[in-house]
């Protein structure tokens, strides 16, 4: 407890520096993967390709990532971009297929409608087809985040680790508290983002509210 | 503990700093699927890490003797007001000199020896004036070594009491016939390393019968050696665990590791005479004596914070 | 990048990589040993569990819960507290990658178990059968393509994963990861990463061929149902950490 107290701005300061290596790379997945997903959903070639190369992203183990990204981007070792760009990568072989069923979902019939009643391909995607697509989009970026923020600490082997720094240096020094404060930290902060992204989705499609209630 | 965290993950988060990281990490993207750059020491897209010109990063190898050491350095500097950052826990002398070299840090302790032989692998100097009067020499372009201490924490090859006596051993040379059928453990860059395991061959002709990859004289290591799963390791002289677990040291005639003097290890732009003043009183009161307390303190039950052991330290010798 | 490519090649082409206690069929073995032992483990804690609450229905909300809750824990940190409390060996990697495992095992489980028509669990019970045998001769075999979907996505979740095994002094295919960024050998490293995504590849692949035999015709036919359906079975699926 006292270990806790004396280090409380460290503690702190790691937390921030977690949420931020967790959280840009949620927003830049996301950005990327809607116009991946509007894409999937448009060619069964595009689909099918996608969603296998996604699938295999999934599958790179992220500290063997986060050593050879500088030598294919460019950055330099120590620069935290190289944990953002890694997460980013996970973040949307996750969301494409979020996005994808998303769309997917849409009924025909309302796309139809909106074809009806004149809207062009753009904003037709915009105010209807995304905005339906919320929910699944939702429950998909609610994994993402999770995954994200307990993949956060890996980057601590690189030395940009968040409150993962907390788990080498405990084990070098065979003291378990801050490890213990890590994993505890680590996961209400994945459960915080969670039911932050799980109320702003609610939030985002208030005409679901009633069906909620009803069903 | 004060402290603050470098790069673009310091200060707190506004809305436009996460979009100008959100930029950079689609712009790395872009730069990845256009077949991306070619050096990773040389460019610096996607946002540097570099510290600001009146800063001094100070990075630390990913052991704790190191970390304590950079944290020394971080008081003393601050004390005397000049900004700090620390990067603690970066890695093996492999991952940390390319982050001097492309400036995402500034400062980090070193030891002589093991440098040297990094920088040069056919370095012929063993005693401590040698090798520090070889190190600027071999030093890349732009950095630059302070005065080094006397304290040594030198890598050494250990064995259990109980391996010691079955092969009567004190010396390297005594294991050496006994290689074959032993197993060496230790961090994995002592694989490639020339005073490592290429070193041990070539000075005692001793070729174990197999490698562990453990860690950097760390907690996996000492219980390799505890529990046989490495007949021999390679640990550090001044780790209190080869006391507390009755390890033998064993000697090193033909000097395979070379005189390891703590030294800071600096870029030459940030060694402004307040830096060099300091540094150097720094290295002028430690001791191999000091630095074994230091790192005893450091893993003593109540697990002081290595900012309050600092701040002690630098305060018993007059410097704080 | 194109220098990398060659000297990753390189590596492979080197026959020293590929005999020994070092070598690639080596640790290859280990990491597929880690892999099967950490499944075993989460299918022995998980099936029963997840099987009797979806059979009874209750403390559904409590399961689904805990199971986002094991999937929020960092693999890095299980994995230094074990081998702090238990010291080194097998199990600290087997535990942090059991734990890793449970949660997509157990949502598949219990999603699959409720997901079996009650029309058809009421017949069985209409039958005569005790609660037991509508349980493993009804619930489960029908439940099977959903459980085994958890079981597959769990199994490439450790085969990622894995690779942290090495930190903690271990072996398996992640000891050229590890070894490789110390020594800062981006061939190694690169080696490390192509040989695991192969193999998740590989093992994805012989998954999809057993699912496609276990899944009864109707749940084949049905892939791209309606929206609802579809997001309620990939909410057990994903939801990992390639470590």
């Amino acid at each position: 407890m006292s270990w806790l107290a004396r280090n409380w701005p460290h503690i702190l300061d790691l937390v921030r520096q977690h949420l931020e290596l967790a959280g840009v790379p949620l927003l830049a997945g996301l950005l990327l993967s809607v116009p991946l997903g509007w894409l999937a959903n448009r060619s069964v070639a595009a689909r099918g390709l996608l969603l296998s190369v996604s699938g295999v992203l999934y599958t790179i183990p992220s500290l063997a990532l986060l050593v050879v990204l500088p030598a294919v981007i460019g950055t330099k070792i120590l620069n935290p971009v190289n944990v953002m760009v890694a997460l980013t990568v996970y973040t949307i072989a996750l969301l494409v297929r979020s996005v994808t069923d998303a769309l997917g979902s849409v009924p025909t019939h309302v796309v139809s409608a909106a074809d009806a009643m004149g809207f062009r391909p753009l904003r037709r995607f915009l105010t209807v087809e995304l905005p339906l697509a919320v929910p699944v989009v939702v429950a998909g970026l609610r994994v993402a985040a999770v995954s994200n923020i307990s993949l956060v600490s890996v980057g601590a082997l690189i030395g940009v680790g968040g409150l993962g720094e907390l788990f080498t240096d405990g084990f070098q020094l065979q003291f378990l508290t801050p490890i213990v404060v890590g994993i505890v930290g680590s996961v209400l902060l994945a459960l915080l983002a969670d039911a932050v992204l799980l109320v702003a989705g609610r939030a985002l499609t208030p005409w679901e509210r009633g069906a909620r209630r009803a069903g | 503990m004060k402290r603050t965290v470098t790069g673009a993950v310091s200060s707190a988060a506004s809305p436009g700093r996460i979009a100008s990281a959100v930029i950079a990490v689609l712009a790395a993207l872009g730069l990845t699927a256009c077949g991306g750059a070619a050096n990773p020491l040389s460019s610096n897209a996607g946002g540097g890490a570099s510290s600001a010109p009146d800063t001094i990063t100070i990075g630390s190898a990913n052991f704790p003797e190191s970390r304590l050491l950079a944290q020394i350095y971080a008081t003393a500097l601050t004390a005397r007001g000049v900004k700090t950052t620390l990067k603690p826990n970066i890695g093996s002398r492999e991952v940390y000199l390319p982050a001097l070299k492309d400036g995402s840090i500034d400062l980090i302790p070193e030891y002589t020896g093991t440098l040297l032989q990094y920088l040069d692998k056919t370095a012929p100097q063993t005693s401590s004036e040698d090798v520090y009067a070889a190190l600027p020499k071999a030093l890349p372009p732009g950095l630059t070594v302070l005065d080094k201490a006397t304290a040594e924490d030198k890598d050494a090859v250990v064995v259990s009491a109980a391996t010691a006596q079955k092969f009567n051993l004190k010396s390297i040379a005594d294991l050496a016939p006994h290689c074959a059928e032993l197993t060496m453990g230790g961090p994995p860059e002592f694989q490639t390393r020339p005073d490592g395991l290429p070193g041990l061959t070539k000075n005692y002709g001793c070729t174990f019968k197999g490698y562990k990859s453990l860690d950097a004289g760390g907690p996996l290591t000492v219980a390799a050696v505890k529990d046989g799963t490495a007949d021999a390791a390679d640990l550090f002289t001044t780790d209190s665990s080869i006391a507390a677990n009755n390890f033998v040291v064993l000697a090193d005639p033909k000097s395979n590791f070379a005189a390891q003097n703590v030294v800071p290890l600096i870029n030459a732009k940030k060694a402004n005479d307040t830096v060099k003043q300091t540094l150097n009183a720094i290295s002028a009161k430690l001791d191999t004596k000091a630095l074994a307390d230091l790192d005893a303190r450091l893993s003593a039950p109540d697990h002081p914070d290595a900012a309050a052991v600092a701040k002690d330290w630098l305060a018993s010798v007059g410097l704080g | 990048m194109r220098a990398v490519l060659g000297e990753l090649i390189g590596w492979f082409g080197d026959p020293a990589h590929w005999t020994g206690p070092t070598g690639v069929p080596q640790r290859l073995l280990e990491h597929l040993g880690y892999t099967a032992l950490a499944l075993a483990c989460a299918l022995v804690i998980a099936l029963p569990i997840g099987a009797l609450v979806g059979h009874t229905g209750r403390g559904g909300f409590l399961l689904v819960g805990l199971a986002n809750g094991l999937r929020a824990l960092p693999t890095l940190g299980l994995l230094t507290v074990v081998v702090l409390l238990a010291g080194v060996g097998l199990l600290p990697p087997i535990a942090a990658l059991t734990v890793l495992a449970v949660p997509p095992v157990l949502a598949g489980t219990y999603a699959g178990v409720r997901a079996v028509d009650p029309a058809v669990v009421d017949a069985a019970r209409g039958m005569g059968m005790r609660e037991h045998q509508v349980l493993l001769r009804v619930e489960l075999p029908n439940a099977l393509p959903i459980i085994f979907g958890g079981v597959r996505s769990a199994a490439l979740q450790i085969v990622a994963t894995a690779t942290v095994a090495a930190y903690v002094a271990m072996g398996g295919l992640g000891r050229y990861v590890i070894d490789g960024l110390a020594q800062l050998d981006y061939p190694q490293v690169l080696a490390g990463a192509v040989l695991v995504a192969a193999l998740a590849v590989v093992l994805d692949a012989a998954f999809a061929g057993v699912q496609r035999v276990v899944s009864p015709a109707g749940a084949r036919r049905s892939r791209r149902g309606r929206a609802g359906r579809v997001s309620a079975v990939r909410a057990t699926e994903p939801g990992g950490t390639p470590g």
